[in-house]
């Protein structure tokens, strides 16, 4: 082997075992690294029991109800699989909606509901006009409309 | 006709090469900028979840994208250098470090702009977000090493294993989202289509082009300062018109 060739051996086989030991750390921290259980991971009692901890997925439709003060929230988190019972006491973010990604930080009280601190929107991929979401939504409601009469 | 590539590898060369390729890129790159922003601001239509707001998107993905790549590119350079002592590669991936800081913390910056009304936080440490602001740390270890050592040569080797060990980083930055449960969105731009208005997608790529542009000619113009810097003392330097005014 030629001097440089020497050289860039040693650079990829250095670059692969960095590459190694930091994939084998990250799946180690799989849990750690990642910002939310999901609800079936905490049904499964992958989270932590009674500490804080992120809580993440879909608020489920019809399930949003204010109190009368104005500020304490009860609604659901759902990952279609399992919902979790989650109240909150304070000002959502403007994209929390039924059916939208939303992330909670908080704790598991002794009823088994989450007790949020904070409530995050989660956003999705897809940028469109109103009007193309009208026509989306349309579509979908009339193959339901649809469907329910077949 | 074959060109004889190492003759451009070579300093005194590269120099004047450099000089007159700047305006073929800074120019294009202003326009593009004007081009794509005003696509952006103007055209493009309203989101449908998130009204204006989103609009930040045309600067914040290409400052992201190119964050990333300079530091790709920045290695490969690095490496380069490692591998063929070539003086001029160690140069490149020094001239490009500051750039590619700076996308990352454009990158950064309009993502907590983005984030407080959107989200509901500045900050989260999810792992885009967090391998994100560790590529800015390493450019800017990258910059702080280079500058600490005296010996230029020494400077550059050491900066060089900095560059090309923090390039794992990058692929991480980018599969985040998929490999993990983040705050931040996945990505909009697939090898598999794109679901986004199309406004949008020209305002996006225009940005991009421009960014693109733009790093590369300032990462010239810097590079030809520190070529004079480091030359200082060779003949063809003291025989440049600009240097003898």
């Amino acid at each position: 082997m030629t001097p440089r060739q020497k050289r860039l051996t040693w650079i990829l086989v250095g670059v692969g075992l960095v590459a190694a030991a930091v994939g084998l750390v990250l799946f180690a921290l799989k849990n750690n690294v990642s910002l939310y259980f999901t609800p079936t991971q905490v049904y499964n009692k992958e989270a932590p029991q009674a500490r804080n901890f992120r809580i993440g997925g879909m608020v489920e439709e019809g399930s949003v109800q204010r109190q009368k003060d104005g500020l304490t929230v009860h609604f659901k988190i759902t990952d279609t699989t399992n919902a979790m019972e989650v109240v909150y006491k304070g000002i959502l973010p403007d994209l929390f909606k039924e059916g939208k990604g939303v992330v909670a930080q908080g704790k598991l009280n002794a009823d088994n509901v989450f007790e949020a601190e904070e409530v995050l929107a989660k956003h999705d991929e897809n940028y469109m006009p109103p009007e193309a979401m009208d026509a989306i939504n349309k579509a979908k409601q009339a193959e339901a409309k649809a469907a329910a009469t077949k | 006709m074959a060109i004889n590539w190492f003759k451009y590898s070579a300093p005194s060369t590269f120099y004047g090469l450099a000089g007159k390729l700047i305006p073929w890129f800074s120019w294009p790159a202003a326009a593009l900028f004007a081009v794509g922003l005003y696509i952006g601001f103007f055209v493009a239509p309203t989101d449908a979840i998130q009204s204006e707001a989103y609009r930040i998107i045309f600067i914040h993905v290409p400052a992201s994208i190119l964050s990333m790549f300079l530091y790709l590119i920045m290695a490969g350079y690095a490496a380069l250098g490692l591998i063929f002592k070539t003086r001029l590669s160690a140069m490149m991936a020094s001239a490009l470090a500051p750039t590619g800081a700076l996308f990352a913390f454009i990158s950064l910056w309009t993502g907590a702009l983005w984030g407080k009304p959107m989200w509901g936080a500045w900050w989260v440490w999810d792992a885009r977000l967090t391998s994100e602001l560790i590529l800015l740390f390493l450019y800017l270890g990258f910059i702080a090493l280079q500058a600490s050592i005296e010996d230029p040569r020494r400077a550059d080797k050491a900066s060089a294993l900095l560059a090309i060990v923090g390039s794992v980083n990058v692929p991480i930055i980018y599969y985040s989202v998929q490999w993990w449960n983040t705050l931040h969105q996945g990505a909009t731009i697939k090898m598999t289509g794109t679901s986004m208005h199309v406004a949008m997608q020209q305002s996006m790529f225009t940005v991009l082009v421009a960014c693109w542009l733009y790093a590369i000619a300032v990462g010239l113009s810097r590079v030809r300062s520190i070529i004079l810097e480091r030359e200082a003392n060779t003949q063809w330097v003291k025989e440049l018109k600009e240097v003898r005014e």
